[in-house]
Order: C-alpha cells, then sequence, then structure tokens
C-alpha cells in the first residue's frame, strides 16, 4: 500500500473519530487493511507528514497531538466564525472553577479539604460541577480517617486545554516580591 | 422599611477571603511579604461591612478571616513576652498568612494561565461540535470582580450629593424594579457607564436598590460590566443574545 493511500485513511479514521486517536490504535486499525505491513514508527512518521501537510497548505483545520493521541482541530481564528455558525455564547470560565481545576490539575491526586485549605473557601459546589463536566474525576479514597475521596483530571481535561498529557502543564510560578519588582523563581 | 430586607444576592462561593486580601495587597500597592497588618484590617473589615450591608451572603470564612487579621494585628502590638531560651526566634505572627496568600495566589495565576490556553469548545472544535465544554451553573463569573464593583459602590457612596429632600412618606424601593428601569435604558443605549445608572438615586436605598439590581443582571449574564479604556470607568452593556425577564 502507498503511503499516500495510508495517509488518507489515517486523516479518515481521525476525522471520523472526533476522539483523539492513540498511535496504537492507529496502528491495528490500518493492519486490517489489505496489503498493509506497517509499524509504530511509520504510523508516526506519516502522521508527522500528514501534521505537516495541513500546516503547509492554509488550511481551516490541523491536527495535533493531545491527550495522548492524534485528533483534527479547527483553527482558532475562525472560532468567531464557528460561534455564530453555533448560535451559542463561547463559554466562560468562572475563576472558582478555574482556581480549584487549577489546584486538582497541579496537586493531584487531592482531596477536598486541601483545595480548600488553599483557597480559603468551600469547594463542594465547584467540584460538582467540575465532575458534571468531566474536567475531574475520583480516584479513589485516602487511606486515613475519614477515608475522604481524592480526585484527579481527566483525560478529557487535556483534551479541552490542549494538553497532551499532564506533564504538559506550565510550570507554577513561585513569584517572591523584591520591593517593587517581581522576581520569578520557577520551581 | 427596608424593602430590600429580603432580597439576598446568592454568590456562590467564587471569592473568598484571600481572594479579598490579595486585592487589598494590590490596592494598596504593598509587598505581600510585609503586609502594613493594620491598614490591611481596617480595609479588610470596611469591605466585610459593606457586604454586610448588601445583604450579601458572607460565607463564615469571611469572618473567620477577620477574626484572625484582628488577632494578628494584636499580637503585632503587644510586646512579645521575654523568653528564657533566647535561641528560640521571633515568629512574625504573619507569617502563616503570608504562606496561605502566596499558596493561592500560585494557583491563581496558573488558573489564569490555562485559560489562556486554546480551549475546546471556544477557541478550536471538533466534528460537529462534539466535545464542549459546556457553561456550568457554578459559573457565576462577573466580567469585573465583585470587589471592583464593591469599589466602586463605595466611591459613590462618599461622591453621592447629601440627600435634601426629606420625605416622609416610607418609599419601599424595589430592586425588581430598578432592573426593570436598567433594562429599558439598555434598550436605547448600547453602552451606559456604570455611574450613570445611578443618576436618578436620591437616597442610600436608591443606589443599594440599583446596584443589587446591577449584580443580579450581571450574575445572570442578562448585562455585562467591564472597564473601559480610561481608567476606572466601569461600562455596562447588553449581553448577547438579550434575555427577558420573567
Amino acid at each position: 500500500m502507498d503511503r499516500i493511500r495510508l495517509k488518507a485513511a489515517m486523516e479518515a479514521i481521525i476525522f471520523a473519530s472526533v476522539q483523539p486517536l492513540t498511535v496504537d490504535k492507529i496502528l491495528s486499525l490500518c493492519c486490517t487493511m489489505k496489503d498493509c505491513e506497517i509499524d509504530k514508527e511509520s504510523i508516526r512518521s506519516l502522521l508527522e507528514e500528514l501534521e505537516d501537510d495541513f500546516s503547509k497548505c492554509n488550511r481551516g483545520v490541523y491536527l495535533t497531538e493531545v491527550a495522548g493521541g492524534y485528533q483534527l482541530r479547527t483553527k482558532s481564528d475562525f472560532a468567531p466564525l464557528i460561534h455564530k455558525l453555533n448560535e451559542k455564547k463561547p463559554p466562560k470560565f468562572g475563576r472558582a472553577l478555574m482556581e480549584t481545576l487549577a489546584i486538582v490539575a497541579y496537586r493531584q491526586p487531592v482531596t477536598r479539604s486541601e483545595i480548600e485549605d488553599i483557597r480559603g473557601v468551600d469547594s463542594g459546589g465547584t467540584l460538582r460541577a467540575l465532575l458534571e463536566k468531566r474536567l475531574v474525576r475520583i480516584l479513589g479514597k485516602k487511606e486515613v480517617p475519614g477515608r475522604p475521596i481524592i480526585y484527579g483530571t481527566t483525560k478529557h481535561f487535556l483534551e479541552s486545554f490542549s494538553l497532551r498529557n499532564i506533564s504538559q502543564l506550565p510550570a507554577l510560578k513561585e513569584f517572591v516580591e523584591l520591593e517593587d519588582q517581581d522576581e520569578e523563581v520557577f520551581k | 422599611m427596608d424593602a430590600n430586607a429580603g432580597y439576598k444576592v446568592k454568590l456562590d462561593s467564587f471569592e473568598g477571603p484571600l481572594d479579598l486580601l490579595l486585592h487589598l495587597i494590590k490596592e494598596n500597592e504593598v509587598d505581600i511579604c510585609d503586609i502594613p497588618i493594620s491598614t490591611i484590617t481596617s480595609q479588610y473589615l470596611q469591605y466585610i461591612e459593606m457586604m454586610k450591608l448588601l445583604n450579601l451572603d458572607l460565607a463564615g470564612d469571611f469572618l473567620l478571616m477577620a477574626a484572625t487579621l484582628i488577632h494578628i494585628k494584636s499580637k503585632m502590638l503587644l510586646p512579645q513576652p521575654d523568653d528564657e531560651d533566647d535561641e528560640e526566634e521571633e515568629i512574625d505572627p504573619r507569617e502563616d498568612l503570608v504562606r496561605r496568600l502566596l499558596e493561592y495566589r500560585k494557583y491563581k495565576e496558573a488558573s489564569k494561565e490555562l485559560v489562556e490556553r486554546e480551549v475546546t469548545g471556544r477557541d478550536v472544535f471538533l466534528l460537529g461540535f462534539a466535545e464542549e465544554v459546556e457553561k456550568s451553573s457554578v459559573d457565576s463569573d462577573l466580567d469585573l470582580s465583585l470587589f471592583d464593583l464593591l469599589q466602586a459602590l463605595s466611591d459613590l457612596l462618599k461622591t453621592s450629593p447629601p440627600i435634601t429632600s426629606h420625605n416622609v412618606n416610607l418609599e419601599t424601593v424595589s430592586v425588581k424594579e430598578k432592573i426593570v428601569i436598567i433594562l429599558d435604558r439598555l434598550e436605547s443605549q448600547e453602552h451606559i457607564t456604570f455611574k450613570s445608572l445611578f443618576d436618578r438615586d436620591t437616597s442610600k436605598d436608591h443606589i443599594i436598590a440599583t446596584f443589587l439590581a446591577i449584580l443580579e443582571l450581571a450574575k445572570r449574564k442578562t448585562i455585562r460590566t467591564f472597564q473601559g479604556e480610561s481608567f476606572g470607568t466601569i461600562n455596562v452593556t447588553k449581553a448577547y443574545p438579550a434575555r427577558t425577564i420573567h
């Protein structure tokens, strides 16, 4: 099977999948095609080529690696148009929600009271909302008296915020103020 | 008679005492590691009073922090007792609070960065809008923080002309009426300044009712409040799409 045909097949399944497709999944699907003998390495290089193809040609969509897989997305330049198409308001993110989410993302596994210690306010409502939006999930219970629930982020979170994996989160900035200047100490 | 007695704007736990303190520290342009505890405490207490005045739901956390601040302040004013053990370092009573503030601020900054990323459903889209990050009922975000609006209200109350008319009749001021007035004005004028919404308010009760109306409309996302180009001017517009009030 020639590369061009294979690339087209990959484009088709990534398009149809919507969810990010892992290299493994792409490999196993492609191997079901007639005359297709391919390995992981080749799939990866083809994906890179595909990524390039899209970015070279001034298209409205692009291929990206996110949440451990590959996904086709519309370019952010066209977001306003798509909102009009959608006839919906662009979602806004409340500060409470984002603060709680950031704490879970950086501190996971984390309990509700640990979150509340940092924020200084009750966070039950925001946690519930984050669970509903599937940005946060319950990992289990902590093996301490009271057996509090521990939380972590989801794959959907990675996908929504365009992260390849959790370690792609930008480093936390520890600000130390020296008189009028802010000196950033990256930890 | 206070018609607003039963009216409470419930703002879910999205702004807490640490948030308020960071705001005050920023406003006063002081060093977070060397907080002027007296000044900050009295300003903090002023805000609490204002929130009580507006009948805002005051979380216990706010009051706990007030007590904490007063405690720290008193510790700093009183001379330290003579310690037998001279090796023991004098602990700054603010230390724990500063640690908490720095910790909170770390995640606050991180959350701001997170929101700047490309987000599905807002900046980038998948086939058929499949995975949209939906709006949540907990999102009670005002474009401007509550404290920015409270600051504006406080400025307004200071500069409003003294009440000269002595109305004998008990005038009950309805927040609902104010809501209607505001929406009417927004029908004919796209942008209004926050200040101008209070033009016809002749008494403190009116001012407060108008303010509560603005908060309610902002919470319902019927209007938007934001800082104009000129420093300090707050503007109010209709939110898109327009919604009707029941």
